[in-house]
């Protein structure tokens, strides 16, 4: 499956926006999607899913760090000796994790103090270090900038298409914003309604066991309306 | 195939501009990590008066916070014998902390009752005195901390505001988001009618002595245990110097 994602090395470097190009922002959306289709980058995809506020931030982050990761591997490939180019593409995802963490640190403490575990494991996120074997070592830097993009937006999607439904069915709001719940805090207030008095924000929804179900829900939805991704076998 | 020499070379050179990168960027960020932490920590005090304050702790600016905490907070740091400890034996002690709220809480978790040193904040509001004491303590999977505003008689409670590391999000992390949970404790006394120590107790399975009972966590009993264990014990270090304000 994960060949699938290994692109060719374009010969001509020019700055053009062809159909290349345009498939490398998009296939990482739909056809090569990081989670859905190489499910890629599940761990953080679990946990920091039970909010979309902090999946909107983990998504920026990671698009930050697949974008630049992508771009100066590739603008360092002809130069990183071939015996330890792990390390230095280890290196350059963990310098710019932790430029994200400082970053996130100085302008929403809030944010950073809910996901401060998770950023630092970016680190760690298949998704990275696998776009950069598999195709900034062999690729010029813009092509691989486009290949981060299209990779880091692909995981955000479907960060929040997994977070809606959590915070909604769990918490009762999306974006801190309160919806629906049984206090008058709420916009729709179950006990004042009486014919949603059965309704109960479902507690398993904020845990992690629901992510792995919604996840499995979206890669059926994903397959059963995008027949290429079917096995032919 | 690059050289032996190449490849230490490179390595050498990318790790001295990473490091110098990276330290750069810590210090140059370091007053700003510094501010909102403090900011953090104060709206965290503020949370526990925040039905005196009359609005939304959430809703306020950071200046607002900042001025609410200049204009109405006093802090003091005291020991566990209910003495008031000197700025020069605080920072000596606490790892050069200048104001009582610059005390590092887990560190003191880990001292000797008798070698810790505990920030109280005295809150005025109007003619009213509040003391906000700050309590540490073990929850299910990591550590959790809350501050508890005390009323002038120093044994009911006013406010409270609990936070945690790494409880359970829905279940033991709902000691900080279940609002209508942490109301119960307002207006609870640590002593019994009879003038025992009690400490307020979140009581599985029903409330007997609503003087200092509360309904219990569901899906938390363990959470709740701590958050027990660590009001009947943060009370207790707090308490000589509490009884000594209340003759006074």
């Amino acid at each position: 499956m994960a060949d699938t994602a290994t692109v060719k090395e374009v010969k001509k470097s020019s700055l053009t926006f062809g159909k290349k190009e345009k498939a490398l922002i998009t296939d990482p959306l739909n056809d090569t999607n990081p989670i859905t289709v190489q499910v890629l980058g599940i761990c953080s995809a679990l946990a920091v899913t039970t909010g979309v506020k902090n999946s909107l931030v983990m998504a920026v982050a990671v698009v930050f760090v697949c974008l630049f990761a992508n771009t100066i591997t590739s603008l360092l490939r002809k130069r990183i000796p071939k015996q330890v180019r792990m390390i230095v593409q280890l290196v350059i995802i963990a310098t710019l994790v932790t430029v994200v963490e400082l970053t996130l640190k100085a302008i929403n403490f809030e944010s950073y103090r809910q996901l401060s575990v998770f950023i630092g494991l970016i680190i760690t996120n298949c998704i990275v270090m696998g776009r950069l074997e598999a195709f900034a070592m062999g690729n010029d830097p813009y092509r691989s900038a486009l290949d981060g993009l299209g990779n880091g937006i692909g995981y955000g999607l479907i960060l929040i298409a997994v977070a809606i439904p959590r915070e909604l069915l769990g918490k009762g709001s999306l974006m801190d914003f309160k919806i629906i719940g049984n206090t008058s805090e709420f916009l729709v207030n179950t006990t004042e309604v009486s014919w949603l008095g059965w309704y109960a924000n479902n507690n398993l929804m904020v845990l992690v066991p629901s992510a792995m179900i919604v996840i499995g829900i979206l890669i059926w939805i994903h397959r059963a309306w995008n027949p290429k991704l079917v096995d032919v076998s | 195939m690059h050289s032996t020499k190449y490849i230490y070379t490179f390595v050498f050179i990318m790790t001295a501009l990473v490091a110098l990168l990276l330290a750069s960027m810590y210090t140059g960020l370091k007053p700003i990590h510094d501010k909102n932490e403090a900011l953090y920590n104060k709206r965290a005090i503020l949370s526990a008066v925040s039905d005196q304050l009359g609005k939304d702790i959430k809703s306020m600016s950071d200046a607002d916070v900042q001025a609410v905490f200049d204009s109405q907070i006093t802090q003091i740091a005291v020991d566990s014998r209910g003495n008031e400890v000197s700025s020069a034996q605080m920072a000596e002690e606490c790892e050069g902390a200048v104001k009582p709220e610059e005390i590092d809480m887990s560190k003191e978790k880990k001292k000797d009752d008798s070698e810790k040193i505990l920030p109280v904040y005295v809150f005025e509001n109007g003619d009213e005195k509040y003391y906000i004491i700050s309590v540490i303590g073990n929850g299910l999977w990591d550590e959790i901390w809350g501050n508890v505003a005390l009323k002038s008689d120093m044994s009911t409670i006013a406010g409270i505001d609990f936070d945690h590391a790494a409880e359970t999000p829905g279940l033991g992390a709902e000691i900080k988001d279940n609002k209508g949970w942490k109301k119960q404790y307002i207006g609870k006394s640590f002593y019994d009618a009879t003038g025992n120590y009690t400490s307020v107790v979140a009581m599985k399975g029903g409330v007997k002595d609503p003087s200092y009972q509360i309904d219990g966590l569901t899906g938390a009993t363990i959470t709740a245990n701590g958050v027990n264990d660590m009001m009947a014990s943060g009370y207790k270090l707090y308490e000589s110097f509490l009884k000594k304000q209340k003759k006074s």
